[in-house]
């Protein structure tokens, strides 16, 4: 969408841009939380370990870090009796064959107990906090209402069928929840845990280089780099310098992908001459092993200036941080402070899950903010939601070329298009989880997956708890498989994260 | 020990008799029961112990599972801890790896014939399936144990349906739904896109009550989600019989909730019960939300159907009721003929000309 937008030089109109930043703003929010207590929590705490609570002393500790009102012993005492009802069932479902009772597990039982008591209350309030972006979206996942020019969402203060009063109160209520939950659940609960795992500030760092695109715009400008959250690029680790994005820096080898270019696999491709033939080298399934002396992967390596550079939470707030975002670097040295480290410990495993935490306590502050820019556009009279002036193919130039960035919850997105004759030519999609998962490259550099877990301590091979908490941290949206290898070369175990 | 049944296990987890009736009433609303069958579904679910579920995520973006969080009957919470067991989901299942492959080679082991199986995604099938692999193995062969030791198959969403956006042209790793890879399997197919999660736990319901996979239509879809046309049921239709019509995004039309036809809508040609159930616990639908319908339940939308802004064919403004109505019963009454109705809405999109003579 961004990508035609900046092909056909289309400017959308304001509306349109504050209900994308509310759309993606919400969506920050939810699915941060989503990934914090459901996808990688169970890596830092004990289900089985609730079960020793005392439900007093729980809420306890509850009531010292925040005054979320479900915080009794009796509250905490119910949630116990769930999982302990879970457990005696003998139907384990999702919990059967976790990596219970591993010694890597440091949490005392009253804090495993809270964290599980919140996992559940998560559940619930994920999927009323996103009707936020239902209303405006049509449905969530997949929201429908997204237009090259603006949004399909109509807004009149005196229709039924649009953006009114009434809508801006439902935004506004459902903001309120989202802060508040995170506010006296995610942010106290993340403080909390961290604290008994300060040793994975110095774990998982990977490659050294962020890269941020910029989302939550502020004019309308296609392409803008005049956001909220800051675009821009971290070299070696360098906060002190920022440098601005180009687009025209990222390339693609496949020198270990099993795709095959035109002319040399080892030479890198902007994404306007990307190509995508596949060139399968790898074993007849059923297999064990990759060789991965040869292609072992699906994921080209993205590369930004030639270099393997991680995107995601931990990047964008790196970027906002070093470029001396206000309320970003409060936060950040709010949380630092409390837990008794420095700028350093950022470049982590920690560092990464705690950003995300930050990310999504400042992202939810701003809902209400934009709700509120919303409405004072539309008391001013403009009713406007799409340019419309490109939506005819024949007003298109013969041939044109675009790309749109766009900060996923997960990190960097850009689309690029080649449009030929009204007809999309080439179309490439370099997405965060390619970024991130991306593969060794013709000059040997591994990808931040890779790289983040050399070095990683396992107590026990067979159960690699470590290395799903390093993995995780990056919220990886696909399966990977992960081989440990002894020194001898020899894999030991292979799990697969998701 | 004793497997307990659905409603012992919601009584020692303090769900009160009342909490479970209301569900029951909900559940009987979902699939367009009458509310005194909510006794009977109470009665099931009382007596059957938590059935053994697992989902596969084949070559899909993990929206259905997302879809399903957003349950609201029950809710994802209620759903796992007290009204399946959920042995295998790859995204929120707590074991990784070997330990997660472990509990799902002991449900289809243990559990042959009795369990459920849901699949997410498409199955591509070209050089040999290596287009999709779980832990060294193609999605087919897993697809094809999974399911074929399942007592029966939900395929949710358009790609685990008939292949959906893996499968469009040019369908470059030849991604097809379940039912085409697996024919002898047993399954219903849940299209949508997302599915819609209240679908799907309607239809583990209704198997729980009724002890029989709900009636199905041409497509293996149940007809108590898709057998009505989204146009049939659609709040602005109104509108679309009185020939009032959107012209532009943001116009006064649109503004004021016109039918959305002549900006696109698939809407004549789309089964399924958006508009009466729509998502996320019936905030909104894409309709409702301004966007035209693009018939994402229906088999190969992205090809058979046109460009999603196209108008369909010969519908020229408000004189041509009578043939949208034509469309529709050409694709009832192919569907009663035992002919697969997308054959016949794509016979009738390209020759709608001189069918409306």
């Amino acid at each position: 969408m961004r990508a035609v937008e900046n092909a056909l030089g289309i400017t959308i109109p304001e509306n349109a841009r504050i209900i994308r930043n509310i759309i993606s703003g919400i969506q920050y929010v939810q699915d941060h939380v989503i990934h914090f207590y459901h996808l990688h929590a169970l890596d830092w705490v004990d289900v089985t370990g609730a079960l020793k609570a005392d439900p007093a002393k729980t809420a306890a500790l509850a009531q010292t870090i925040s005054d979320w009102p479900n915080s009794s012993p009796v509250y905490f005492k119910a949630v116990q009796g769930k999982v302990k009802a879970l457990v005696e069932s003998g139907q384990l479902g999702i919990f059967a064959n976790g990596y219970w009772g591993h010694p890597a597990y440091k949490l005392p039982p009253e804090a495993n107990l809270m964290a599980v008591a919140h996992y559940l209350e998560a559940l619930e309030w994920q999927k009323e906090v996103i009707k936020m972006q239902a209303f405006l979206g049509a449905k969530n996942p997949h929201p429908q209402t997204f237009l090259v020019g603006g949004m399909a969402m109509p807004i009149d203060p005196n229709s039924q069928n649009a953006i009114n009063a009434g809508s801006l109160a439902l935004m506004l209520d459902l903001a309120k929840k989202a802060q508040d939950f995170v506010e006296k659940v995610y942010i106290p609960d993340l403080l909390a845990v961290a604290s008994f795992y300060k040793d994975w500030a110095s774990i998982g760092g990977g490659v050294p280089n962020y890269l941020s695109y910029g989302e939550f715009q502020q004019d309308t400008k296609s392409n803008t780099t005049n956001c909220w959250l800051p675009a821009g690029f971290i070299r070696n680790r360098d906060l002190s310098k920022v440098e601005p994005v180009d687009h025209k820096k990222v390339t693609e080898d496949v020198a270990y992908a099993w795709y095959k270019y035109s002319d040399d696999d080892k030479k890198g491709k902007h994404p306007w001459d990307g190509e995508s033939t596949p060139n399968y080298t790898g074993p007849k399934p059923p297999y064990e092993f990759l060789d991965t002396s040869n292609k072992y992967s699906w994921v080209k390596a993205i590369r930004y200036d030639g270099l393997s550079t991680e995107v995601g939470p931990l990047s964008r707030m790196l970027v906002a941080y070093a470029s001396g975002h206000k309320r970003v670097k409060e936060v950040v040295d709010m949380v630092l402070g409390k837990l008794g480290v420095g700028p350093a410990a950022l470049f982590s495993t920690l560092g990464r899950t705690a950003a995300r935490g930050i990310e999504t306590l400042v992202t939810a502050e701003m809902l209400p903010v934009w709700i509120n820019e919303l409405a004072a556009n539309m008391k001013k009279g403009d009713l406007k939601i799409h340019s419309g002036d490109k939506w005819d193919p024949s007003t298109w130039p013969a041939e044109a070329k675009g790309y749109g960035f766009h900060e996923a919850p997960r990190g960097a997105l850009c689309h690029w298009v080649v449009i030929k004759d009204k007809k999309v030519a080439n179309y490439q999609c370099v997405v965060p989880g390619g970024w991130n998962s991306a593969p060794r490259d013709a000059k040997g550099q591994r990808g931040p997956f890779e790289e983040s877990l050399i070095g990683t301590p396992i107590a026990d091979p067979k159960k690699p708890i470590e290395i799903l908490r390093t993995i995780h941290s990056f919220d990886p949206c696909m399966a990977c498989a992960i081989h440990i290898v002894d020194k001898e070369g020899n894999e030991l175990i292979k799990v697969r994260a998701k | 020990m004793k497997e307990e049944s659905l409603f012992e296990s919601l009584l020692r987890r303090g769900v009160s008799r009342r909490d479970f009736m209301k569900f029951c009433t909900s559940m009987a609303a979902t699939l367009a029961l009458p509310t005194a069958f909510s006794a009977q579904i109470a009665e099931a679910l009382e007596k059957k112990q938590k059935p053994y579920v697992v989902w596969l995520e084949l070559s899909d973006c993990a929206g259905d599972s997302e879809a399903i969080l957003r349950a609201s009957r029950p809710t994802i919470g209620q759903l796992v801890l007290d009204v399946i067991s959920l042995e295998y989901h790859e995204t929120i299942m707590a074991p990784s790896g070997h330990s997660a492959e472990k509990s799902l080679q002991d449900v289809v082991k243990n559990h042959k014939g009795k369990y459920i199986a849901i699949v997410e995604g498409a199955i591509p099938l070209k050089d040999g399936g290596i287009y999709c692999t779980v832990g060294g193995r193609t999605a087919l062969e897993i697809a094809k144990e999974v399911c074929g030791n399942a007592m029966a198959t939900l395929a949710v969403g358009s790609c685990a349906s008939f292949g959906g956006v893996a499968a469009a042209k040019p369908n470059p790793t030849q991604c097809v739904g379940v039912k085409e890879a697996l024919p002898s399997a047993t399954v219903v197919n849940l299209p949508g896109c997302p599915v819609n999660p209240e679908n799907v736990t309607a239809t583990v319901v209704h198997f729980l009550t009724f002890g029989a996979l709900p009636a199905l239509d041409k497509n293996h879809r149940p007809l108590f989600a898709y057998g009505k046309r989204i146009h049939d049921n659609c709040e602005r239709r109104p509108h679309f019989d009185a020939g009032q019509f959107v012209k532009k995004w943001g116009d006064e039309g649109h503004r004021l909730g016109w039918c959305l036809y002549e900006v696109g809508c698939k809407g004549p040609q789309a089964y399924m019960n958006c508009p009466t159930i729509r998502y996320n616990e019936g905030t909104s639908w894409p309709v409702m939300a301004g966007h035209p319908c693009f018939a994402c339940a229906m088999p190969q939308s992205w090809d058979a159907l046109g460009p999603i802004y196209s108008r369909l064919p010969n519908v020229p403004g408000a004189s041509y009721q009578a043939t949208a109505d034509k469309v529709g019963v050409a694709v009832v009454g192919a569907a009663a003929a035992g002919v697969a109705a997308h054959a016949i809405i794509r016979a009738s999109t390209s020759k709608g000309k001189q069918e409306d003579k």
